[in-house]
């Protein structure tokens, strides 16, 4: 193994070194290395394979724009990632990472089958595979397709991490801690504003980390870095943050930020959060996130081996690692001269600087020749050699746009530059308006639509002495924004950088450009021809092509690709680029885990679990829960051996046969009081409340304005001017809002006040022709003899000495009342029942058998007998309109020709012909089981249940017509291939003249 | 996230607080009775759908519980104001956004 570390370069920590794996093998690198910069020093380029065509890819960049070197990384048990960017993630001892997209290893993969398949791969693939015959989809390509493809692996374990969540408020975000954004806060902070510095790596520099040669005020570039940083540290008002990457950038300056804590530590601190996802509402931002290299469209230059000039200038000064020893330099602008400048004087032996332009800078030139590097201008470039590792490039001579004989050049990499293009993701979230500048070739930021601030290269600005003068600008101007004064700083510079370039189409070849695979976006591997294939198919816009092709698509959201694929689109379509447009960014940034979007919220803290006051009772007396809206709620009390059904059918029979016990306080309740109330219930409800006399209750039946079946529930009238009105356990918040909008906005008028008291009661229902008898010795100041308390009725009374508001109603059809008690003492008054009610076998239910009785009455839940289109004649409770009232809430509906129509769905009761069959709900009915399919459905199953009491199943259903079907026989498929036959009724199974309601 | 002003609390709070509730300034016609089938349709499921500022409805759902009125450009996401329930929308001629 070759060591390509270099002496006295570099940032990295000597003193302490680190080992980890890669693919099983372990290598060493330095205390601030990130893996990609560890394994170039061990010699490894090759670190993965492509998404579509398992081509051998080595790393291209040295930040978070890297397209090729994914790796999956493992943490610890649980703690797999795939695709994290070996440009980013820093190693330490024990870190395991691997290779993705190859099978059965790195340098040798079957997939790469798929590079041979070029043609069944190549632009819209998708589109034109999706109209093949379907059996050769499911057949042959969809499982060729999974086996080859894919983007790493997801992890099979549940997250055992943890993310935090926080809120940050500041004056001034800095995004991006390059000389501009430096200038920016020491400019800002210096003022006296709440400065906020960001940066995604682990340490602040930017550029100047790639820098050092170049000295700001006398002092070298890293000298002077670090007295910023001192000074910086040293103002209370300016925080800075490293390993936080500004995700989004949404309205009102609000930037999601995520910070990594803990995947750059071998010894993660017991409990530490993995990451923490920041939301900062910041006064004035500015960006100052640089620019991003681009590389060179040509022939084969996906090798690996070929990577960006700049990036390798970065891993030479910031990590002092040599990704070549023999690069040759390939480039259209003139940064890429330095990097082999610093190449040369690091000890490689370029092989040569290849320009595609004719004439560049003397002064580089002369710098080059007095470093011995041959110089070839007005060249292209037209062939890599080598497969896992590039051997040599190909270069020709362009003349009068003809391309001459070409020339081999031995080398061991190859860095290429094809310009630089403005970061202004973060930017674009905001929808400011990106516009071309011809001369810089670029798209500079236009119009703005945030308090923002671009400073330095992010407006193609070029150079330290740009980008410092740029920020400290920009931190003067975010200053004076905030009504505050700041002078701009000045910077003395030497020896700094500046250059130019030009931006181009893939380059010219002497070979046939059909047969190069001259990649454009190397995460979708994506190439020239495909863009111009896009083209030739009719793809005029740069959203069209970038679909058709998924160029800029894959999670680095085109950030190398994007404009190299606009170019070639241009040049397609031969138009300018502005004309073909250009795609928008869309958060986040770089991607994120879903963990940093959750954060707190998982498990238990995912939503709120409500639970009412008899809650422990239940779970103490082995109930099983189902979820209702937010709360948990007992479904069914088995004793040992049971399984629900048998679990129901006992609590059903002990219900209609002695009394049973059951927690209604989910129930929503509203108090509508006031003046006005009655007037106000009148326009809600469908049903009179003028004439129902304090004391007596009443089934209310809410709609839309729309005339369907919103929600229902009891109403006492406790006074003239106040009504208890319970609603559906999960239709309380939306009753209570629509009263709140009628009465604030259509009858501001009504003196009429609402007030939620769900909470405030806990209700306990008892049920059954015992129920009276075990209720009668806990009440006091009422009589609830049945003259007394008739069915319908409420009276204010004690019960077990609670204050209590005793409702006699039925859900079950038996005798029944309904005990609301102040929610502190529901379980004392539940257990005191309990206790007494063991004279009567007293059984506790759950909601399932709750739902059979009320099924076996056909009383309706809304939401499972009703969808939102059904009326209350097709519910079958027409009675509950008040037919006499002028108006309420939907009544002018009612008449809508639409819903006097004939063949709407009505709820009917289903008998099916063999009473042991109990039908699916959700069931679909069909009126004849011979028709050919696909077969017209007349409605489903709404309800179905075992009916204990009436030895057989019993269902209601939501059919087309259905109250002029009665006793028809229709059919439901089921879904192993047979048909149940069953007949139409009506919904009242048990005791429809409801005299087991007034047993004494 | 945006901020947005209730015009009872007099505060700018955030977005989670407050809920949507449809298009502002469709007043529940007096006499439902009186309206034709077309007319009572247009009150139910006619809504203006614009391209620009819109009159709105908002509640302070998870604050004071007020509804109030907002109008709010459907193109940038930006409420350019807000104002209690009963109001008129306002006069905005001079002072669009740009943009
Ligand atoms: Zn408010």
């Amino acid at each position: 193994m070759t060591d390509f570390r270099v002496e006295g370069r570099g940032r990295v920590n000597r003193a302490k070194p680190v080992s980890f794996t890669f693919d099983g093998e372990t290598y060493r690198g330095f205390e601030g290395d990130t893996v990609a910069s560890a394994l170039l020093a061990n010699g490894v380029h090759l670190m993965g394979r492509s998404f579509k065509y398992h081509r051998p890819r080595g790393v291209v960049t040295a930040g978070s724009d890297e397209p090729n070197a994914l790796v999956g990384t493992t943490r610890g048990k649980g703690r797999f990632e795939p695709n994290t960017r070996a440009t980013i993630q820093e190693i330490y001892t024990g870190l395991t990472t691997e290779s993705q997209n190859k099978w059965p290893s790195l340098k040798f993969d079957l997939g790469a089958i798929n590079d041979r398949l070029y043609m069944l791969f190549s632009a819209g693939f998708y589109y034109k595979t999706f109209m093949w015959p379907r059996s050769f989809w499911d057949s042959v390509y969809e499982p060729l397709i999974r086996k080859a493809a894919g983007l790493g692996k997801a992890p099979t374990e549940v997250d055992p991490d943890h993310y935090a969540s926080r809120y940050l408020h500041c004056d001034v975000l800095v995004i991006g801690s390059g000389p501009s954004g430096i200038a920016a806060a020491l400019t800002a902070g210096r003022a006296g504003s709440k400065v906020v510095l960001v940066d995604e790596a682990a340490e602040m520099g930017g550029t100047l980390l790639s820098e050092p040669s170049v000295s700001i005020d006398g002092q070298p570039a890293w000298d002077w870095l670090a007295s910023a940083m001192a000074e910086l540290d040293a103002m209370p008002n300016v925080r800075r943050m490293t390993r936080t990457t500004a995700t989004g950038y949404y309205h009102q300056n609000m930037i999601g930020m995520v910070q990594k804590l803990t995947d750059h530590m071998g010894d993660v601190p017991e409990g530490a959060p993995r990451e923490r996802m920041w939301r900062v509402r910041a006064k004035e931002v500015v960006l100052a996130q640089g620019a991003i290299e681009r590389p060179m469209v040509f022939d084969g230059n996906d090798c690996p081996g070929v990577m960006l000039a700049g990036a390798a200038q970065t891993f030479l000064n910031r990590f002092g690692v040599l990704v070549g020893k023999q690069p040759v330099v390939l480039t259209s602008h003139d940064s890429a001269w330095y990097s082999a400048f610093d190449m040369a004087d690091a000890g490689a032996k370029v092989v040569a600087i290849v320009d595609t332009r004719e004439s560049v800078p003397q002064a580089l030139q002369n710098d080059a020749r007095a470093r011995g590097i041959p110089i070839h201008l007005g060249q292209t470039a037209t062939a890599t050699k080598g497969r896992l590792r590039v051997e040599a490039l190909r270069i020709n001579p362009v003349l009068n746009g003809k391309v001459g004989a070409g020339r081999v050049l031995p080398c061991d990499a190859v860095l290429v530059c094809g310009g630089w293009t403005p970061s202004l993701h973060l930017f674009s979230h905001t929808k400011g308006t990106l516009d071309w500048d011809a001369e810089a070739k670029a798209y500079l930021p236009g119009h703005k639509t945030e308090d923002v601030h671009i400073a330095g290269a992010g407006r193609g600005l070029w150079g330290i002495a740009a980008a410092l003068e740029d920020g400290t600008k920009a931190g003067a101007d975010a200053v004076q924004s905030l009504g505050g004064s700041a002078g701009a700083a000045t910077f003395e510079v030497a020896d700094d950088r500046t250059g130019s370039g030009i931006t181009q189409k893939e380059l010219p070849t002497d070979r046939s450009p059909g047969k190069a695979k001259a990649f454009v976006d190397f995460q979708n591997d994506v190439t020239a021809k495909d863009i111009r294939l896009a083209v030739r198919e009719g793809m005029k816009s740069i959203e069209h092509v970038k679909r058709y092709t998924t160029n800029g698509m894959a999670t680095d959201q085109g950030k190398l690709s994007n404009m190299n694929g606009l170019t070639i689109a241009a040049d397609a379509l031969g138009k300018e680029a502005p004309q073909v447009g250009l795609t928008t960014f869309r958060p986040p940034y770089t991607p994120t885990t879903f963990g940093a979007f959750a954060g707190y919220h998982k498990g238990a803290h995912f939503e709120v679990t409500r639970k009412t006051p008899i809650d422990d009772w239940a779970e103490e007396n082995g109930a099983e829960y189902e979820p209702v809206a937010l709360w948990r709620r007992a479904w069914y009390f088995p004793q040992a051996g049971e399984d629900m059904h048998k679990a129901v059918a006992r609590e059903c029979k002990a219900t209609r046969e002695s009394v049973g016990i059951f927690d209604a306080s989910t129930l929503g309740k509203i108090e509508v009081s006031g003046p006005d109330a009655t007037e106000f219930m009148n326009r809600m409800y469908t049903n009179p409340w003028t004439k129902l006399g304090v004391g007596r209750a009443r089934y209310g039946l809410l709609l839309g304005e729309d005339g369907f079946i919103r929600d229902d529930g009891v109403i006492g009238r406790m006074r003239d001017d106040l009504f208890h009105v319970t609603t559906t356990t999960g239709g309380a918040a939306q009753v209570l809002n629509m009263m709140e909008d009628y009465l604030q906005t259509e009858w501001p008028d009504l003196k009429v006040w609402l007030t939620s008291t769900t909470e405030e009661w806990a209700t306990i229902a008892l049920n059954g022709p015992n129920a009276r008898k075990l209720l009668q010795p806990f009440v006091d100041g009422a009589d609830i003899s049945a003259d007394a308390m008739p069915h319908m009725s409420v009276v204010e009374c004690t019960v077990a000495g609670f204050p209590s508001r005793l409702f006699r109603i039925s859900f079950t059809g038996e005798l029944g009342f309904e005990i609301n008690v102040p929610a502190r003492h529901g379980r004392a008054l539940w257990e005191k029942l309990w206790e007494a009610g063991q004279q009567y076998d007293i059984c506790p239910y759950g909601t399932e058998t709750m739902h059979v009785l009320r099924a076996e009455k056909g009383f309706i839940i809304v939401g499972q007998d009703t969808d939102g289109t059904v009326t209350p004649e097709d519910a079958g409770i027409g009675w509950a309109i008040g037919k006499k009232k002028l108006d309420f809430v939907g009544k002018r509906s009612l008449d809508r020709p639409d819903i006097v129509a004939k063949g709407r769905k009505q709820l009917v009761g289903l008998l099916t012909d063999d009473p042991k069959t109990v039908l699916t709900e959700g069931a679909q009915i069909v009126a004849d089981p011979n028709q050919p399919k696909p077969m017209k459905m007349i409605g489903h199953v709404t309800s179905s249940y075992w009916s204990e009491v009436l030895g057989r199943s019993i269902a209601m259903a939501l059919v087309e017509g259905g109250f002029d079907r009665m006793d028809d026989r229709l059919h439901i498929p089921t879904e192993t291939g047979g048909t149940v036959t069953a007949k139409v009724t009506g919904t009242q199974f048990y005791d429809p003249a409801g005299e087991r309601l007034t047993v004494e | 996230m945006l901020l947005i002003q209730c015009p009872y609390c007099d505060d700018a709070l955030p977005e989670l607080e407050f809920a949507y509730a449809g298009e502002a300034h469709i007043d529940r016609p007096k006499d439902p009775s009186a309206l034709s089938d077309e007319e009572w349709r247009d009150f139910l499921f006619i809504r203006s759908n614009v391209k620009g500022v819109h009159a709105e409805r908002w509640r302070h759902i998870n604050g004071c519980g007020r509804f109030f009125n907002a109008l709010r450009d459907t193109v940038s996401d930006r409420f350019v104001t807000t104002y209690k329930a009963g109001e008129p929308r306002p006069d905005l001629s001079g002072k669009e956004p740009a943009q």
